[in-house]
């Protein structure tokens, strides 16, 4: 066997098991004086890892393990993109670790964190059904873990126990599906698979199957149950990285998998995406505008974003897979920096998240008000911040392939979506209030964040080189 | 870099300058140095297109520059003018300077109530000087969403109600014009987003222009103010504090009637001609219910809010009439409108800081306590309905004319229908005049009540002498005009 191959295609995965274990180390190794510098140890040691693996390094696809890993350029881009997601989470996670009831855990969050990264890049690169389940997996069992981190807040727990029995499910139903495709083409391979499927009955139900599971990862309705309760009940840092990474990981390998593996059945999966897509754009706009916790609120708000997504994934064209990436680059700096406005706020008031408590907040601190409108007004589609540009480019996408009905109810939802925006927005400009959150200075390892995430948002529509630079690896039908 | 970007990038500047001034004194600087250079440079911007044109240039857009942005959709950042443009740009520099000097007493959040006013500035220009159809739809939006903090924050009455109902309209509006762009740029082969290289293509299929017309044309027409899509209004700018309502009801709404222009009848012309019976039919509505809804309001924000309503009708009317005289005279409409109302919505705003009312039946004997506001109030009001030598007749009376040229007698007849118009003008107006500025003053509190200071003065000076100018010398204006709707009203009749 041709060991070479394995470290030139499967780098990226490579480095990170070396990440992980690092920190698992410092973690034993390190003694008192060392541990003061386990934030910045990690951070270092992801900033490393991502300048080590942004660009891709190969132009072509190449195979390992005969197949079941395949590498792609623009699954490396979509990799990057995971990691720097993690990278910020993990800035922004440092007040909350560094409280009393989590501190000695902190080696915990990283290690589990960088193993579901682990788990969605093999995902995202795996060229056979049961390494895609492995990858999946892999995500998902330490994601529970970390959405019951705070286990003896009754909340954590029980959205942890929510998560895993949820996925869990999902993952059953999903794996049913593969049983289906394995019977009736004889293969697991997404390339033998692809040509032997006919679009019969029970390959029809294998896909729906397949596609639940990762409906569930998505939180696409009517798989959504489980997320506004997790997503209130997680400790803040790890809703944000399961609203913005983990989907980000799961639509772009649905999108590789419809695309490659289900190119015969196209019109099947075109129309379910369809009903999905109107479903989850309008109930979860329709259920947003009701919320009053902020954490809820963003977790309606983030499945109708995956709504959104879904719109590249329905054309199947490589410029849709472009805007995909685009989309979810700009999605997770700006649903970042509101989790990460959030985050702050509830560590420096003694967990304040309603939107009650927001009221007034441009007076004390005018600043995170500022980055949270901008983070609002991007996740609403407002130019000429990021957001206004890769929806249009969605919305170019999915009407090139036709879809004008869908795009225009699409359309009709960011107007409904302005609106919830909008209230927080309100609350926190307008609204009158007498004990507004007091002043606070929040620490630095937050602030880099959020001014990482403010120039995403502002930067990244502006300049076009970013999406010309995506646009040159992705791939379509 | 070419003249017409320093355009929306002049706001950006005073944004920066804004950001990093510590008191007043210096976001006043900021502001009137900003205000006054986008004045002075929207007047240089007149000169040398008129001196393009007299040495020949016969392009249908001068001063043309572009840079390519993202090319998987052919977006470009494409920018140029014709006399149209010009005349809107003329337009919103006069109106960002003297929007500048009626706010010039703010006292609560002035670092952010301009900062607000410059990012709306920045979409107002931008979308004027674009002739690429996504950059012009990013500054519409620009142009809208600060509209939102505006009101919400610094407006009176019912704000936080009003705010939320304008910026969604206009949203869902601005939703519209995305899916019919779209539709536009798919339809005629995906290969440019440039308005003019798409209208020489002039491939669009006419069952799909049939779909995008009115999505489009209702899209615009929302911030243009066409019936029923017009609630917005009345709220919106009885809401908004002084500068905002001269910006909004003054620039802002032209964006609607310059964009159903620009893009509805230009880019579709085969549907704009086939389906204009319709809007036509709405667009007479507006003018005539407008002017309606004027005569029964007490508020003096409402009346004018109604007005508005009436007179961006009749700049919609007016180019669905497609031909040169009327549309010429849409544009003069949206010069003239845009120059009252706003000196309307300065004085009001005036008046409003110093008796803490605009409820019509509680104000009386202005003229003898505040001479000179009131006098400027009277020559609003006689330019609104049309006295000439003001700007309005001018307009109005082109309008009238060009739609009388239309020999059926459907056209006819909303013709005439629309020029009723104004003579309601003249009811309200007279009414108003009648009642708050003359009479003896019932109020004993009024009495003690000075007239305008510096600020205020030079903000309305500036503004009539706008006003008297267009209605004096308008041969200028409408050839520099006429010229330039040709291209546009030749496209819908061939």
């Amino acid at each position: 066997m041709d060991y070479s191959s394995i470290f030139s295609y499967m780098y990226t995965e490579i480095a990170l098991v070396g990440v992980a274990i690092a920190v698992l180390l410092y973690d034993l190794l390190a003694g008192e004086r060392g541990r003061k510098f386990f934030h910045c140890f990690t951070c270092i040691l992801m900033l490393l890892f991502i300048a080590g693996t942004v660009v891709p390094y190969h132009q072509g696809t190449g195979e390992v393990f005969g197949g079941m890993y395949v590498y792609s350029p623009v699954a490396g881009i979509v990799k990057s993109i995971l990691a720097i997601g993690t990278l910020i989470v993990f800035l922004q996670a440092d007040s909350w670790l560094r409280r009393e009831d989590t501190t000695f855990k902190r080696g915990e969050f990283y290690v589990l964190t960088l193993s579901t990264l682990l788990g969605m890049d093999f995902m995202i690169s795996s060229g056979h059904f049961m390494m895609f389940f492995i990858g999946l997996e892999l995500a998902s069992v330490p994601m529970a873990c970390l959405v019951a981190f705070d286990k003896y807040r009754h909340n954590s727990a029980e959205a942890g126990a929510k998560y895993i029995l949820s996925a869990l499910f999902a993952s059953g139903l999903m794996l049913y599906g593969i049983s289906f495709l394995y019977g009736t083409t004889g293969t697991l391979y997404f390339e033998d698979m692809a040509p032997a499927l006919d679009g019969n009955a029970l390959q029809i139900l294998a896909m729906a199957f397949f596609f639940t599971g990762l409906g569930f990862k998505i939180s696409l309705v009517p798989f959504h149950l489980w997320t506004a309760d997790t997503y209130e009940g997680a400790p803040t840092t790890v809703t944000s990285y399961l609203s913005v990474v983990s989907k980000a990981a799961a639509a772009f390998a649905l999108m590789v998998v419809l695309v490659k593996v289900f190119a015969q059945m196209v019109e099947y999966w075109q129309l379910m995406l369809y009903i999905v897509i109107v479903l989850s754009i309008t109930v979860a706009n329709l259920f947003a505008i009701r919320q009053k916790n902020l954490k809820r609120f963003l977790a309606f708000s983030s499945i109708s974003q995956a709504g959104y997504i879904m719109l590249a994934v329905i054309s199947g064209t490589p410029y849709g897979m472009t805007s995909l990436i685009f989309y979810v680059l700009v999605y997770m700096v700006a649903n970042l920096a509101a989790f990460g406005v959030i985050s702050a706020v509830e560590q420096n008031s003694d967990g304040k998240v309603c939107m009650d408590d927001y009221n007034g907040l441009y007076r004390t601190n005018p600043k995170l008000t500022v980055i949270m409108t901008l983070a609002l007004f991007s996740l609403a589609g407002i130019p000429p911040f990021a957001g206004f540009f890769s929806k249009f480019f969605i919305f170019a996408a999915a009407f090139e392939q036709g879809f004008h009905v869908l795009v225009f109810i699409a359309l009709i939802n960011t107007v409904i979506s302005l609106y919830y925006y909008l209230l927080v927005v309100k609350a926190m400009f307008i609204t009158p209030n007498d004990s507004p959150v007091a002043n606070f200075r929040s620490d630095n390892s937050t602030r880099l964040s959020l001014i990482l995430c403010l120039a995403g948002i502002i930067v990244l529509g502006l300049a076009s080189c970013i999406f010309d630079g995506i646009n040159l690896y992705s791939f379509g039908m | 870099m070419n003249i017409l970007s320093l355009f929306p990038a002049i706001p950006l500047l005073m944004m920066l300058g804004l950001w990093v001034s510590r008191n007043t004194r210096q976001i006043h600087a900021v502001m009137v140095t900003g205000a006054s250079l986008l004045l002075g440079l929207a007047i240089a911007l007149v000169a040398i297109y008129l001196g393009m044109r007299a040495d020949g240039q016969t392009a249908e857009m001068l001063l043309t520059d572009s840079f390519s942005w993202y090319k998987p959709l052919n977006i470009e950042y494409s920018v140029g003018v014709d006399g149209i443009s010009v005349a809107m740009i003329l337009l919103s520099a006069i109106i960002v300077f003297t929007g500048t000097f009626a706010s010039w007493k703010m006292e609560t959040d002035v670092k952010e109530f301009f900062l607000w006013f410059c990012l709306l500035s920045v979409g107002v220009f931008g979308f004027f000087i674009s002739v690429d159809l996504f950059t012009m739809f990013m500054f519409y939006e620009v142009a809208l969403i600060p509209m939102y903090l505006l009101i919400g924050v610094w407006g009176t009455g019912r704000k936080e109600y009003s705010a939320m109902k304008l910026t969604l309209m206009l949203m869902g509006g601005s939703a519209l014009i995305l899916i019919g762009i779209l539709g536009i740029y798919f339809g005629a082969g995906a290969t440019t987003m440039d308005i003019t290289e798409i209208a020489a293509l002039h491939n669009i299929p006419e069952n799909m222009q049939r779909i995008w017309f009115p999505v489009i044309f209702i899209g615009f027409g929302v911030l243009g103010a066409l019936f029923p899509f017009h609630t917005w209004s009345p709220d919106g700018h009885a809401s908004a504090p002084t500068a905002v309502s001269m910006l909004h009801a003054g620039v802002l709404m032209k964006l609607g009637g310059y964009g159903c222009f620009r893009i509805a009848m230009y880019l579709l012309p085969e549907a704009a001609q086939e389906l204009s019976w319709i809007f036509i039919i709405l667009t007479t509505i507006s003018v005539v219910y407008g002017a309606f809804s004027a005569c029964v309001q007490t508020d003096l924000k409402y009346i004018n809010a109604y007005s508005s309503v009436s007179h961006c009708g009749l700049v919609l009317f007016a180019i669905l009439m497609m031909n040169t005289t009327a549309a010429t005279g849409a544009v003069l409409q949206m010069l003239s409108h845009g120059l009252m109302t706003a000196l309307f919505f300065a004085l009001i705003g005036m008046i409003y800081g110093r008796t803490h009312t605009r409820d019509i039946r509680e104000l009386s004997g202005l003229m003898k306590i505040m001479p000179f506001l009131s006098v400027c109030y009277v020559i609003a009001g006689l330019a609104n309905l049309g006295l000439p030598g003001l700007s309005g007749f001018v307009a109005e009376m082109t309008i009238f004319n060009g739609a009388f040229m239309v020999d059926d007698t459907f056209h006819r007849v909303v013709t005439v229908i629309a020029c009723t118009s104004i003579v309601i003008t003249a009811v309200y107006i007279l009414r108003l005049i009648g009642k708050i500025l003359y009479g003896t003053c019932e109020n004993p509190a009024h009495l003690k009540l000075t007239d305008a200071t510096w600020d205020e003065r030079l903000a309305v000076i500036v503004l009539i002498v706008a006003v008297a100018g267009l209605g004096l010398f308008p041969l200028w204006m409408s050839d520099m005009i006429s010229e330039s709707v040709l291209p546009v009203i030749s496209n819908i009749l061939n």
